[in-house]
């Protein structure tokens, strides 16, 4: 009997995500659709705005992340002007930047991914949630958690005027700067969320490195992908969130190439379904092969996975050495495993910590210099920042009054459309044969798959209890309910 | 499921970014308060909850449902009409529920045009003309999209609205403040407003709470705010030549934007009596403007660069406008 399973809705994806398993005769799956039921239009409707309003505008595609779009907005509107801000401007956005990075990754790790490894990923449901984490590592860790959100937030304020959506950018630098006072109070907060991120990076090695078991399931098969991987570095070749030249390694870790901003169309082209409104980017010169990965097909990956695997190593010292630990006890590069995401998140979170307090100690950073009037006539500028979720591009066209005459973006996510796919194919084939549907298994790995990738489909999926309550529905072919599956 | 005397709490998002979902998470310790209160019955960003669960529930069975986001297809709408169903107070939380927010920007074009735009754009691959569709069949079996709307509808154009709070987000102090009074109505200590009002925002301007200083100097010319060599921080951004919307735009967020050296760009939505924000702050402007010459006065004007985003930048399809004619026709 043929069958159809849906899994939908795919919760704090909400209205944002279905995912569609077909199986064949035999009770093997034969195909699996992640369907994206979202289309907004802001590439149509930001035209005639003016390109100083598009990092207030853009802002508004995401309010988990609505930092990095005020930034790759303001860099692209910089770029439209040809003109390049100071360097307090740069630097106080990129400190802004830093602070947003620790509470984004923090948020991910505690209350999302931390619940499979910290708890276990075979650990009973009613206890793969933070408040499992909680009581296995103590009530002190929730205080830390909440204390480094409310920090990062307190930092975003003080540059970006706002909590939620900062509205300080730009073009040419920033409205404002900051004081010294100010300068100490984020410092202060800097240099915590560094032993903060240590602690993390310290419990993740105690809880996940020392038990062989996970350390197994950490680097089987189950969610292995050989694709290209693209990330943001500096001059050095190393790991940057707010500016640089984007680096292309393919599966064997050579590098293609590293792209300018400008330079994007030649790299980076975008295929289409009929099926979902969102469009699966891939790396051009190679081509779009389908949903297979290997050397010959254009599939890449844009994680924090992807940005160690592309870069050459970490520009702070600290997080340099757990660079040099995660590749060594790994013992490749590229690595492959996507599970192993989480561990380069909590690299990459402690990086952030360390080039929050680089940049808050800097001398320059309460410069009155924060802007630099714009001369030259607009014209067309592109503006790449690391969002937490992947590369991403802005790219705008103004007349001569620097009014949008044409926008092309292609966020975060967007960029992990594929592999997500590819994984929750994998998680699905691996858990469904001849037509026996292992429940618990299923329902969990296909959510594994997708938190690997931390995904931002409806823009915002960070949910606090973390886990994914799941319905999985299985038909018959006549569309008739044969059983329903439930994890709350 | 309720195993306790907690009021029944739903918060969902339509066509939203998840802002005000965050800025909801932002009350810090005052969710201690919330969580003493109130049982969250759905609530998709922060807890387990299938519209299931909802359906099965008793009609008005939910005190208070904050509703975020705009109506943008037919799941939207659906959800909406459910929500209203089983909820005692429906807020329309943030300015996407009230009036259509940025993406209700959306309603200046046709929905034929953001399909020709989106899926031709300068790193798309498209030879074949592809454009998705709300149903579609793969060599498996059907599969089904949502059908997106021509224009996007405000809550309250496809439900009747209790209340109405504004923001992009909310500020977390007005919520955690709107989280007080429904606790104190619940214990018998506070009022709720007469249906139909705006919580969690003030009844005036945000030039009220503004701290800038106002000279009441006329202005000779509009600038863009990049072109300004220095931004005074004590002076009225408008009185600097910034098109700034403060004048028509509702209080109560502090002023943050100003505050930050940057203009109000109008989240809270229309001051209150304002029937039409474009209308207001069109008047507005053209009050500081320092001629009595019609024709002068459209020539400073038109230092406005883009009318239709400036006036009615968040509240487009919650304005006596709503839409453009190409996007009602969608040519």
């Amino acid at each position: 009997m043929k069958q159809r399973i849906s899994i939908d809705p795919i919760t704090r994806l909400e209205g944002h995500g279905k995912i569609e398993i077909f199986l064949d005769e035999a009770g093997d799956v034969e195909n699996c659709y992640l369907l994206i039921p979202e289309l907004r239009g802001f590439e149509r409707f930001c035209v005639g705005r003016p390109v100083e309003e598009m990092a207030l505008l853009t802002n508004r595609i995401c309010g988990v992340c609505p930092e990095a779009h005020h930034m790759a907005a303001a860099k692209a509107a910089d770029a439209v002007y040809h003109v390049d801000p100071p360097p307090a401007a740069k630097k106080l956005r990129e400190l802004l930047y830093s602070a947003f990075y620790v509470t984004d990754h923090t948020t991910h790790f505690y209350a999302l991914a931390g619940p499979d490894f910290v708890m276990g990923p075979d650990a009973p449901v009613a206890e793969r949630n933070i408040l499992g984490v909680i009581r296995k590592v103590g009530l002190e860790v929730a205080g830390k958690v909440l204390q480094a959100r409310k920090h990062g937030h307190q930092t975003i304020e003080i540059i970006g005027g706002r909590k939620v959506h900062p509205c300080t950018s730009i073009p040419g630098g920033l409205t404002k700067g900051i004081t010294e006072e100010q300068r100490q109070e984020i410092e202060k907060m800097g240099r915590w969320a560094i032993e903060f991120a240590q602690f993390t990076l310290k419990l993740f090695k105690d809880i996940v490195l020392g038990n062989k078991a996970y350390l197994d399931l950490i680097l089987g098969d189950i969610y292995t992908h050989r694709t290209y991987y693209i990330g943001t570095v500096d001059q050095n070749n190393k790991v940057n969130f707010y500016d640089g030249k984007v680096s292309v390694v393919d599966p064997e870790g050579n590098r293609l190439c590293r792209y300018e901003p400008s330079e994007y169309t030649q790299w980076i082209a975008e295929h289409v379904e009929p099926w979902t409104y969102l469009k699966f980017p891939y790396i051009k010169p190679v081509g779009w092969k389908g949903l297979v990965d290997g050397k010959d097909s254009g599939i890449y990956c844009a994680t924090p996975l992807s940005r160690l695997n592309a870069a050459d190593g970490m520009a702070t010292p600290r997080a340099q050495e757990e660079y040099d630990a995660f590749f060594g006890t790994i013992g490749s590069k590229p690595v492959h495993q996507r599970l192993t995401t989480h561990w380069a998140r909590l690299i990459e979170l402690l990086y952030a910590a360390e080039r929050w307090v680089e940049l808050a100690t800097d001398p320059e950073i309460t410069s009155d210099q924060f802007h630099t009037v714009p001369t030259e006539k607009p014209t067309e500028g592109i503006g790449i920042v690391e969002a937490p979720r992947g590369t991403l591009t802005h790219h705008y066209w103004t007349d001569e009054r620097g009014l949008v005459t044409k926008v092309n973006l292609i966020v975060g996510t967007t960029n992990n459309y594929a592999p997500i796919s590819m994984s929750v194919k994998k998680a699905a084939q691996s858990l469904i044969k001849k037509g026996t549907v292992v429940t618990e298994g299923l329902l969990n790995r296909v959510e594994m798959a997708f938190r690997i990738y931390d995904p931002c489909f409806g823009c915002a999926t960070h949910s606090l209890p973390g886990q994914m309550p799941l319905e999985v529905r299985i038909y018959d072919v006549s569309g008739k309910i044969v059983e329903v599956l439930r994890r709350d | 499921m309720t195993t306790n005397n907690k009021s029944k709490f739903a918060m969902y998002w339509a066509a939203a970014c998840g802002g005000c979902e965050i800025a909801t998470l932002n009350i810090h310790e005052k969710i201690l308060d919330f969580d003493a209160n109130f049982e969250p019955v759905f609530w998709p960003v922060a807890m387990d909850g299938k519209v299931k669960d909802v359906e099965a529930l008793p009609d008005q069975s939910i005190l208070l449902t904050l509703f975020n986001g705009g109506i943008r297809n037919d799941e939207n709408e659906e959800i909406a009409h459910l929500l209203r169903h089983k909820s005692q107070i429906l807020v329309a939380f943030g300015s996407c529920a009230c009036q259509g927010g940025i993406p209700g920007l959306a309603n200046l074009s046709s929905l034929k045009s953001i399909f020709e735009v989106a899926y031709h754009t300068v790193s798309t691959d498209n030879p074949q003309g592809i454009h998705p569709g709300s149903s579609f069949n793969v060599p498996e079996g059907e599969l089904h999209l949502p059908t997106l709307y021509p224009v996007l509808k405000t809550l309250d154009q496809v439900v009747p609205v209790d209340y109405y709070m504004p923001g992009c987000p909310p500020e977390s102090e007005q919520i955690a403040a709107v989280i007080d009074l429904v606790i104190g109505v619940l214990q018998g200590k506070a009022q709720l407003p007469a249906k139909g009002a705006t919580i969690g925002a003030g009844a005036s301007t945000l030039c009220d709470e503004c701290p800038r200083k106002r000279d009441v100097k006329k202005i000779e010319k509009f600038v863009r705010i990049q072109d300004l060599k220095t931004i005074d921080p004590e002076l009225c951004l408008l009185e600097q030549g910034i098109p700034c919307n403060g004048p028509a735009t509702r209080n109560g967020c502090g002023a943050v934007c100003p505050k930050a050296n940057a203009q109000c760009i109008g989240c809270y939505g229309p001051a209150e009596g304002v029937a039409d924000f474009g209308t207001r702050l069109m008047s507005a402007l053209a009050s500081v403007v320092e001629s009595k010459d019609p024709k002068e006065i459209s020539r400073i004007l038109d230092g406005i660069p883009d009318p239709a985003g400036q006036f009615y930048r968040f509240n487009l399809a919650g304005s006596l406008l709503r839409a453009s004619k190409s996007a009602w026709k969608n040519e």
